[in-house]
């Protein structure tokens, strides 16, 4: 028995270390002098002084961001309200309506990409900016709406009644209540949303129109094109906020947790 | 309470009318569009016509779909036999140890895919890290053409979905109760005999929802072989691409979509069914 | 009663086409009542509170509050407060802003609140605990907060669904006082929920049975415990035999009744069954009295005998088969299981019940 858990800790440990080391190669080629990343020829930080000289890399920054941002607030209002308005009707539709709006996140990529591009291209609508906006909305709501709704499904009816009972009219026993309850589920949605956000090459591509790019697209224009250090130091820079966001998000999920054990 | 129901009613109003244009709707659109004719530049002809799906057909297209098809299939062959004695195995440490395993399994989960992939384009080129280690081995004479070709896009499939696979066995086997296989051992039975009958058996559904949760996605992710292909290789998603970019002909790239959506579809059923099917075997 | 407090008039309430859980209901509650509606769970109690309350509209019937009519009325408009079940405390809100939260949608200054809030946990015993979180107190301490919470504004009426139902026998026991002098010491009326018939004759100045959504029966405990006037409540309340058979003639104030293997006398208290009229009697275990000489009373064959909770249990079957409970303090009963006896019971003991069902059956 005890050689048997040996040999498993190994093929665990070895499978591991296959998944790390796409990763750490490109961190420690962010820091390599040479320009090839061939052989470790030197520590250098030039490639990340060149990546923050590089103006179409910050501006593509700033677009995702911007993008990243702004669809999530928008979903996370949407996702939100539309959970906890789910929760109350009992309408026929209901179950469609549910099933419609989490499709996004069950069908391929690429042809909600495609199907998004000839759509905006039929309601001649210009792209760029506001294309983006409502494709990475498409597919930034139903994160939101099912932590929200599991989150609701968790939580205690009664707690909603006690404030009506108490004297809150529906508005402020929402206000009160339902939402300082419900606010961790929709932060780690919409932090859930956000890192897909800043992850989306698949989608954006197709409807970012000609002038606007985003990181992603930028990082993968760089990669098919040719090999640029720049690119492992951004990847690094990602890779650090990728992690920052997952604390803050296992963070939440502490709290989120703690409460769900006062409940 | 009326009042509440009107409420509620505002409150989903948001998420009924933005999913019925932006997400409904442009899925109606695109299967609309597969019925029309395609016209010079980006333009469509409201004719209906099934020239677009027969075009499917023609052996240059069909070898796409194939070609496709068989990458999946290998990819997934690859994330079956890597990514079930993992999830196997994961199932069977400590409290502490899952815990653990399951936190490293998660962080690269998190980490942009293109970096990911990146960071294996720089390490299977010609003069990356991989030759370097086999010809300082001895192993090798002359670098090996990895990068670019059909064995790296399995890679990059390989290494992208094989989490996903990992989770959906780890779940199933985490479930099985253990004794099982101690009373298959008790009543004679050999270790592989004991794991054949008892636990490859029960946990079997987790596979096939791993299967398929890492089939349905590799037909569409026409960026890992693009960037570990090169171009080389065809896939429906590149053909999708390229038929809305360059080709111009979108009826055919809306028919392409509709066939692999109606894939996809039929995957997540037998998906559910499968999964409904485990809930009833955890019941009994 | 001098004054009606709180009356509902015919609620019907159906949540599906096939069931009805309120048929008709009709109550009306005094100023500073204490009544509790007893009965097993799904028979309409907590609807009806929460018909009282306003978060369940009623299909047809009215809620008069003071008089006033107020079925239509939202929650939040009316004098009356929930204590719920699971304590239903907002679990990211200390216990002083739990407990202030209605002062502080009424719009009354902080200072005011403050010092209502504080003079409310000492009237539930848990002063000083203003900056606890729901989740830091015992069950005890959490039904005392809900308690605190819903009479901060002074309600006319407080509802209590079960309030002690997730505590333990122990602090139930302490709880059910603490409750009944709270009451006393304000005034309030209270409409109180339970299944538990010990806690509803304990506490009630009245109790209200009811089964599959109607009232069985409503008095006062010694009416409902001594005079239960259905099978169901007799059964129900006082854990009752009952016993089924034919009335044969009136003796003064008694009507004596053959039933399988014997006849015997019961207290008519005032019906008067025609001869040959099936009637139903209620008989509490603790009143059947065992003969081993079997000499008097009904014959009868021993099939079980044990003992629990200070308390002798022989169970018995009559020669038509149906089952009597007979217990008794201590072992003072010889008996094994497969003698014969007789059992019988003084004529007072026996209540005739079920009496309006029978006649009507009649006719």
């Amino acid at each position: 028995m005890k050689k048997n858990s040996k040999l498993s800790g190994f093929y665990l440990g070895l499978i591991f270390v296959l998944m790390y080391l796409p990763i750490a190669v490109v961190i420690v080629f962010s820091f390599n002098e040479s320009k090839l990343p061939v052989r470790f020829t030197g520590f250098s930080l030039k490639w990340y002084q060149q990546l923050f000289s590089d103006s179409a890399m910050i501006e593509a920054l700033g677009n995702s961001l911007f993008l990243g941002v702004v669809s999530c607030l928008v979903s996370a209002v949407i996702g939100t309200l539309g959970a906890v308005g789910l929760s109350r009707i009992h309408w026929k539709t209901k179950g469609a309506l549910e099933y419609i709006s989490i499709l996004p996140l069950m069908i391929p990529e690429i042809i909600l990409g495609m199907v998004m591009m000839a759509f905006f291209y039929m309601l001649n609508l210009p792209f760029g900016m506001l294309t983006l906006l409502i494709g990475h909305t498409v597919f930034c709501v139903p994160y939101i709406l099912m932590e929200v709704k599991a989150r609701l499904a968790g939580m205690d009816p009664s707690l909603e009644e006690a404030a009506r009972d108490l004297g809150a009219g529906p508005f402020r026993a929402f206000w009160d209540i339902i939402l300082p309850l419900i606010m961790p589920a929709v932060m780690s949605g919409s932090l859930l949303a956000f890192a897909m956000s800043m992850d989306d090459v698949v989608i954006s591509i197709f409807i970012n129109g000609p002038r606007l790019s985003t990181l992603p697209i930028k990082v993968y224009t760089q990669i098919k094109t040719g090999v640029t250090p720049e690119v492992n130091a951004l990847c690094t820079i990602m890779l650090a906020v990728t992690i920052l966001i997952l604390l803050i998000y296992t963070a939440i999920g502490k709290i989120t947790g703690r409460n769900q054990k006062n409940n | 309470m009326k009042k509440k129901k009107s409420g509620a009613v505002w409150m989903i109003l948001p998420l009924y009318i933005f999913t019925i244009i932006f997400v409904a709707g442009p899925l109606l659109y695109m299967v609309a569009l597969s019925f029309a004719q395609p016209k010079a530049g980006h333009g469509v002809e409201w004719i209906f016509t099934l020239e677009n799906y027969k075009k499917i057909l023609d052996p240059v297209y069909m070898q796409t779909f194939t070609g496709s098809f068989k990458l999946a299939l290998t990819s997934t062959l690859f994330i079956c036999l890597i990514g079930y004695p993992f999830g196997y195995f994961m199932a069977k440490l400590s409290d502490k140890w899952k815990k653990r395993a399951m936190i490293f399994l998660m962080l690269p989960f998190w980490v942009n895919s293109l970096i990911r992939l990146y960071g294996w384009m720089i390490i299977l080129q010609t003069k990356g890290l991989l030759n370097h280690a086999l010809k300082s081995l001895g192993l090798i004479d002359k670098p090996l053409r990895i990068l670019y070709s059909y064995p790296a896009i399995v890679i990059g499939m390989t290494y992208v979905l094989l989490p996903f696979m990992i989770l959906s066995v780890y779940s199933s086997a985490e479930k099985l109760d253990w004794s099982l296989v101690e009373a298959a051992r008790d009543l004679g039975a050999k270790p592989f005999k004991a794991f054949w009958t008892v636990s490859f058996k029960l946990t079997l559904p987790g596979l096939l929802s791993g299967v398929i949760l890492t089939f349905v996605p590799s037909m569409g992710l026409f960026f890992i072989a693009d960037i570990l292909g090169g171009n080389k290789i065809v896939l429906v998603g590149s053909l999708i691409q390229e038929q809305m970019t360059r080709g111009s002909n979108w009826p055919f790239a809306a028919a392409l979509a509709v066939v692999l959506m109606i894939l996809t579809t039929l995957m997540i059923m037998l998906y559910r069914k499968i999964t409904n099917a485990k809930e009833l075997e955890g019941v009994g | 009663m001098a004054d009606t407090c709180l009356e509902l008039k015919n609620i019907r309430k159906s949540f599906s086409k096939d069931e009805t859980v309120l048929k008709e209901i009709s109550l009306s509650i005094g100023k500073g009542e204490f009544i509790t509606l007893l009965g097993s769970s799904g028979c309409g109690k907590t609807t009806t509170l929460r018909i009282i309350a306003g978060l369940e509209m009623p299909d047809s019937g009215q809620v008069f509050l003071d008089g006033r009519d107020v079925t239509a009325l939202p929650p939040e408009a009316r004098d009356v407060n929930t204590v719920f079940q699971n304590y239903a405390l907002f679990p990211h809100m200390t216990v002083a802003d739990n407990i202030g939260y209605g002062l502080k949608l009424r719009k009354v200054p902080k200072a005011e609140i403050k010092k209502r809030v504080s003079q409310m946990l000492e009237l539930v015993q848990l002063p000083g605990y203003e900056k606890r979180k729901p989740s830091e107190l015992s069950g005890g301490q959490r039904q005392r907060v809900a308690i605190a919470r819903s009479l901060i504004n002074n309600p006319k009426v407080l509802l209590l669904d079960e309030p002690l139902g997730a505590l333990d026998l122990q602090l139930r026991r302490i709880m059910q006082l603490e409750l009944k002098k709270l009451q006393k010491k304000l005034g309030i009326t209270f409409i109180y929920i339970t299944h538990d018939q010990e806690e509803a004759i304990n506490m009630s100045d009245r109790i209200a049975v009811m089964n599959h959504g109607t009232f069985e029966q409503i008095g006062s405990p010694d009416e409902i415990y001594n005079h239960p006037k259905t099978s169901y409540v007799a059964t129900f309340v006082g854990n009752a035999n009952i016993l089924k058979g034919k009335a044969e003639e009136l003796e003064g104030d008694k009507v004596r009744v053959s039933l399988a293997g014997g006849s015997v006398l019961a207290a008519a208290d005032g019906n008067t069954p025609a001869k040959a009229a099936p009637v139903t009697l209620a008989v509490r275990s603790e009143n059947i009295v065992l003969d081993e000489s079997c000499q008097r009373g009904l014959l009868a064959e021993v099939v079980e005998k044990s003992f629990a909770g200070g308390l002798l249990r022989v169970v018995l079957k009559l020669t038509d088969g149906t089952e009597v409970i007979a217990s008794r303090y201590g072992i003072d009963a010889s008996v094994q299981p497969g003698q014969n006896v007789t059992c019988f019971f003084e004529p007072e003991n026996a209540v005739l019940v079920d009496v309006e069902k029978e006649s009507g059956a009649e006719s």
